[in-house]
């Protein structure tokens, strides 16, 4: 199936999370905000939502320094 | 016609010029200010213009001062970001040079929080100086932006910002500035604050450490009311420091996102 991925779309298996998916794209442990069809995705949901086709998914990854 | 001399507004007859103000108003001003721009030559006069005539050298009053400072601002933008609230997430690097550079344009209110206190590693790139080692940093900082505008009102929490108290401290802010050091204290921050105020925009920063380029660092607007600025990869870490310039550009890239906002702008 597909999502759009920072605006890209992007195909995935079925059964993929936010926490899967984000270990594909090695950000598995990095320090990132999820959006998903709009709406700001708490961290310990990531492991329990499964992505649907047509998702709109926008991620931001922040390293340190400041 | 109608002018504003030193931001009062008077009433005056057509036809005059820049000089016949001088004349009537401060005759010993050595600097003129017309319109936000230094003036050396006269100039005819037109209604709405705004004057400053200032004498070097002489310290103002208090009421004055506030006329005078913004002089060189664009016109109007004072009257706009003095009504304007912004938080500040952070007082390192990142957030005291934005909350210098805010409180040199004179937004209104600042609402600043941080847990720390100023110590030796920060002097390289953070706007406290030597003698405030030890203290708060909010409160140096709330002391530093007093001596430089004490016009404006400083709201400051010596805390830890946590996702039970972002909601507390930030909720009557017009934007957040996001000033961590730390990544997962980013994501935290923006998690809580946008799901708690999605309307309200975020100025965050990834990727300020090193050296590198200037022009790598842009802003640019993410999801929802999020913009981030920063190279988004050049992080902090062993071998890879923080420096006053990068950082200090980042910030300065923060403080004009803000501007921009309060102003109606895209800050992208």
């Amino acid at each position: 199936m597909q999502i759009h991925l920072n605006g890209k779309p992007r195909e995935i298996p079925t059964a993929t999370t936010i926490s899967s998916l984000l270990l594909e794209l090695n950000l598995g442990n990095a320090a990132v905000a999820v959006e998903l069809n709009g709406e700001i995705l708490p961290k310990e949901k990531f492991s329990q939502t499964l992505l649907n086709d047509m998702d709109r998914v926008e991620m931001v990854q922040f390293v340190g320094g400041g | 016609m109608d002018l504003f001399v030193n931001e009062k507004p008077i009433t005056t007859e057509e036809g005059l010029t820049l000089f016949d103000i001088r004349a009537r108003i401060k005759g010993d001003a050595d600097i003129i200010i017309l319109n936000g721009f230094p003036c050396r030559e006269n100039h005819p006069l037109q209604n709405g213009d705004r004057i400053v005539l200032i004498k070097r050298g002489e310290v103002p009053t208090f009421e004055e001062l506030e006329a005078l400072m913004t002089s060189r601002h664009t016109p109007g933008v004072h009257q706009r970001v003095k009504k304007a609230r912004v938080g500040i997430a952070g007082v390192g690097g990142l957030g005291s040079s934005v909350a210098m550079a805010l409180a040199r344009t004179g937004v209104g209110k600042l609402v600043m929080a941080d847990f720390d206190l100023v110590e030796p590693s920060n002097l390289n790139r953070q706007q406290y100086f030597a003698d405030q080692i030890g203290l708060p940093k909010v409160a140096a900082l709330r002391d530093n932006l007093e001596r430089i505008n004490p016009h404006i009102e400083v709201v400051i929490h010596h805390l830890r910002l946590a996702a039970d108290n972002i909601p507390i401290v930030f909720e009557e802010v017009d934007v957040l500035i996001e000033a961590f050091d730390d990544a997962d204290a980013k994501a935290m921050l923006i998690e809580t604050f946008m799901r708690s105020f999605p309307e309200v925009p975020v100025v965050a920063a990834s990727g300020v450490a090193g050296y590198g380029p200037s022009n790598t660092i842009v802003t640019r607007r993410t999801m929802g009311n999020l913009y981030l600025i920063g190279d988004g990869s050049t992080e902090a870490k062993p071998g890879q420091g923080l420096m006053a310039p990068r950082v200090g550009i980042a910030a300065h890239h923060q403080a004009n996102a803000v501007l921009r906002l309060i102003l109606g702008e895209r800050p992208e």
